[in-house]
């Protein structure tokens, strides 16, 4: 079983990403899950998402503790949660960011996604997309295929900029 | 088709499929994706039902009941105050024989406010004569739903049935979801007491004592006559959809020595607990209940020694599954009250109540020294 | 229709009802499904009527007659309406409630199904208190009536529950008594003529609740149009047409207190609150009348 957690703030799409995620991996074959934190959300504070990813039907549904991999949609966040908290040891990390991130003990890489949504205009209500781009570079990093990444998009999305954001964002993730 | 959907969505989707003529709710968390659902469904031309949005639980019900009562097929869906707040007309469609279906998001009933999975809200609905089924995953969430109909509609039975599933843990989880055409599966729907003006009759007036208690009586028979309703729909079910459902899930039972009980999503979870107990050498089992209302057989917990979860409580007389376990099997058992409002239990949580038993005593999770 | 003898010979309320001797429920009844004819459900919660009926296997009535809980007559005719316009019927669905099933515990119910534009009759027999459990007060008990739980009189005012329901603005509203069969016939036929809501508030006279002889019911109805304590009326998309009984009795009405002695429930009143009761009685009949001057 693969377990991802996702940080972000409400609004940003987190919830969304995970559930993309997850029918992308369910597109692969596999089987998935994917949860909210339980609770009221509200825009503007942190929040986390919850994907596990597995060959056999996944049978937890208790919070994701130890995660293999922790995606952050936004680096404000790091200043107030600590997103590396249970990850395993030589686990990954995603962060949406311009420079390249190091995370000492972990396979590290970082994606601009916000530069990429606003470059296509990706804006609803005032926030650029996270959703789609981030999808594209989990795929860079192997934990969708990319056809079952764009598949997701396209069933979930009309607009076709979310295909273009993703495919973007495969292309300049810094590993 | 291969979809993702949360649990709520799979019940809105099940609805769908079943189109029933009259659909009254009103929302309530966690439940409301539910009725947003089913909102945007008929508003979009997609469902053909009448969506009836009553000004409370109380009048959900009742609405529900009013158009049973003519013959139409109908639904509603609600969650923990709102499932109390109906309570007077959960009885009134049970004792007036209506196949009304709901869904219930399990949620924990205030004061204080707090929104999260228990099981003590349908549990207080245990006597009404509703039937009772709690699935754990969306897929199941889904299926149940279109089964309730067939099983509350069959003349045997004629009766509500109320489908429970955990508020968040599932209501909001997103699972894979393969969704089906119903077809003659269900069958259109023959009430053989609908209101007629053309044969007028009184429904529900004073009644004396003798016809009370015969009545009474004729709702006992049915919730027995349901067993083999629920068997006969349920294998029906697996063979034209190729699913398997029963009164219970078992898992790894057969040879078990201990065997860990519980309902809704700690029912799935334990058996990822079975699994690392087995690997420490402790022959473990799980079995999840579905089926509350009627209440299953449980004589493969003979001669076992075994460990109740309860989501839920009856103050003074502790968890009310271990309650009912022990008056069926008349054998002590390890009861752990665990996941009220919501709280967070793992399958390490789990296997450590199997390892930990004390058969014969009671233990809060979480709560210290309290065994 | 000018004559009783038009209204028609069918009768739905059978001779086997368990009403009271003097029954004013069940005469007001008597002529709503004479109205409202054989295609027609009743929908009753907790009320004199459910006791009226009869005992089971038995019933007093030759319509469909759906009893419910005391709060959700409304809801549950709501459900009814609508499962009968989904299989493209036209019965007639007629909520046929006491005031403490409409004023009181079923108000809420009632709101919501005038609100969401329900195609539904809803008819509010008001004998002014909980008469099937033996007259406690409701929020229809008149200031100054004794109950058995106002046992030295109501010290509070009537609810007004015309006025809620017409800020609820439905297509057909009005007010009769069973004292005037012909009126109440007319005002149930015309307002089985509206799609959506409409209400008729029946003044139904009790003797054993007003304390008074049971051959007295028709004519303690007509009092209470005579002093103008109720006045008839009907609003017709928010049309207000004055009936022409209240308009000839508000010329030289009676007094109030030709109304309150025969009824031992007012027995004892404090003469205040009879000065009160007039004032209200001019102020709502001057109000009525405004309103149906400016429409």
């Amino acid at each position: 079983m693969f377990e991802i957690r996702i940080h972000s703030r409400g609004g940003q799409g987190g919830v969304t990403a995970a559930r993309l995620l997850a029918l992308a991996a369910i597109y692969d074959g596999k089987h998935a899950t994917a949860a909210p934190f339980y609770g009221a959300e509200r825009r503007g504070a942190p929040i986390v998402s919850f994907v596990r990813i597995d060959d056999k039907p996944v049978r937890i549904y208790s919070q994701i503790r130890k995660p293999d991999m922790v995606v952050v949609l936004d680096a404000s966040v790091m200043d107030v949660v600590d997103v590396l908290s249970g990850l395993k040891e030589g686990g990954k990390v995603l962060v949406n960011s311009r420079q390249k991130r190091e995370f000492a003990g972990f396979k590290s890489a970082s994606v601009d996604l916000t530069g990429i949504a606003l470059k296509e205009n990706l804006v609803v209500s005032g926030s650029p997309i996270l959703n789609t781009p981030v999808i594209g570079a989990l795929a860079k990093m192997g934990i969708v295929s990319v056809d079952s990444a764009k598949k997701a998009i396209k069933e979930m999305f009309t607009d076709e900029r979310n295909v273009r954001v993703a495919e973007t964002a495969y292309q300049e993730l810094i590993a | 088709m291969k979809k993702i959907a949360t649990g709520n969505k799979a019940v809105a989707e099940a609805v769908k499929q079943i189109v029933p003529d009259v659909v009254a709710a009103y929302p309530i968390t966690p439940q409301t994706e539910i009725v947003e659902q089913i909102a945007e469904f008929v508003t979009g031309g997609e469902l053909k039902s009448r969506y009836i949005p009553v000004e409370s639980e109380h009048s959900a019900m009742a609405a529900c009941i009013g158009a049973s009562i003519t013959g139409a097929r109908t639904f509603t869906a609600t969650s923990s105050h709102g499932l109390l707040y109906m309570h007077e007309m959960t009885n009134w469609a049970a004792g007036a024989r209506l196949p009304v279906v709901m869904a219930n998001v399990n949620r924990s009933i205030g004061p204080g406010w707090n929104i999260w999975a228990e099981h003590t809200d349908a549990l207080q609905e245990r006597d009404t004569g509703w039937l009772q089924v709690y699935v754990s995953t969306v897929q199941e969430a889904y299926d149940a739903t279109i089964m309730a109909f067939r099983i509350a509609e069959h003349h045997d039975v004629l009766l509500p049935v109320m489908v429970n599933l955990d508020g968040f843990v599932l209501s909001h989880l997103m699972q894979p979801l393969d969704t089906i055409e119903v077809g003659d599966f269900i069958p259109p729907l023959s009430l053989p007491h609908a209101i007629d003006t053309n044969n007028p009759a009184g429904y529900g007036g004073l009644t004396g004592t003798d016809q009370h208690f015969l009545m009474r009586w004729d709702m006992e028979r049915s919730i027995r006559d349901s067993v083999k309703v629920i068997e006969e729909t349920e294998k029906e079910f697996a063979r034209r959809f190729g699913r398997e459902y029963g009164f219970t899930e078992n898992y790894q039972c057969d040879d078990a020595e201990v065997i860990v009980v519980a309902m809704g999503t700690l029912g799935k979870e334990m058996e990822v607990a079975v699994d690392l107990l087995r690997k420490e050498g402790v022959k473990a089992g799980s079995l999840r209940i579905r089926w509350l209302r009627p209440f299953p057989n449980l004589s493969i917990l003979k001669g076992k020694e075994v460990v109740i979860i309860d989501r839920d409580y009856s103050f003074g007389r502790g968890g009310v599954l271990a309650t009912e376990i022990v008056a069926q099997t008349k054998e002590d058992v390890f009861s752990v009250i665990a996941g009220l409002g919501g709280q967070e239990v793992t399958y390490d949580d789990i296997a450590d109540f199997v390892r930990k038993r004390q058969v014969g005593k009671e233990f809060w999770f979480g709560v210290k020294d309290n065994v | 229709m000018d004559t009783i003898a038009e209204i028609p010979k069918e009768e739905y309320v059978l001779k086997c009802s368990s009403a009271c001797a003097g029954c004013s429920d069940s005469l007001a009844l008597r002529y709503v499904l004479k109205a409202a004819g054989p295609d027609t459900v009743l929908v009753i919660p907790a009320c004199c009527t459910s006791v009226i009926q009869g005992i089971y296997p038995n019933t007093a009535f030759n319509v469909p007659v759906y009893n419910i809980a005391f709060g959700a007559a409304a809801a549950c005719a709501s459900g009814m309406s609508n499962a009968f316009r989904a299989a493209g019927k036209k019965t007639n669905v007629i909520v046929y409630a006491g005031d403490g099933g409409t004023l009181d515990i079923g108000i809420q119910a009632m709101s919501g199904a005038f609100e969401r534009g329900t195609d539904f009759l809803y008819i509010c027999y008001d004998n002014e208190a909980y008469g099937n459990t033996g007259m406690q007060r409701s929020g229809a008990t008149p200031l100054g009536a004794k109950t058995t739980t106002t046992p030295t009189g109501k010290t509070d005012f009537k609810k007004d529950i015309d006025g809620i329901i017409a800020a609820h603005n439905p297509p057909y509203m009005a007010t009769a008594a069973a004292a005037y069969p012909q009126d109440l016939f007319k005002k149930v036929q015309k307002a089985l003529s509206f799609r959506g809501p409409s209400f008729i508030h029946v003044l139904a006279p009790c003797p054993p609740g007003w304390r008074y002889s049971t051959e007295k019911t028709v004519e303690m109805g007509k009092l209470a149009v005579k002093s103008g304590i109720w006045v008839l009326y009907e609003r017709e998309y928010g049309k207000l047409t004055m009936g022409a009984q209240s308009k000839v009795a508000m010329k030289k009405p009676i007094p109030l207190e030709d109304y309150l002695s025969p009824q031992g429930r007012f027995k004892g009143i404090d003469p205040k609150n009879v000065e009160i009761l007039k004032q209200r009685i001019q102020k709502n009949f001057a109000k009525l009348s405004a309103e149906e001057a400016a429409s």
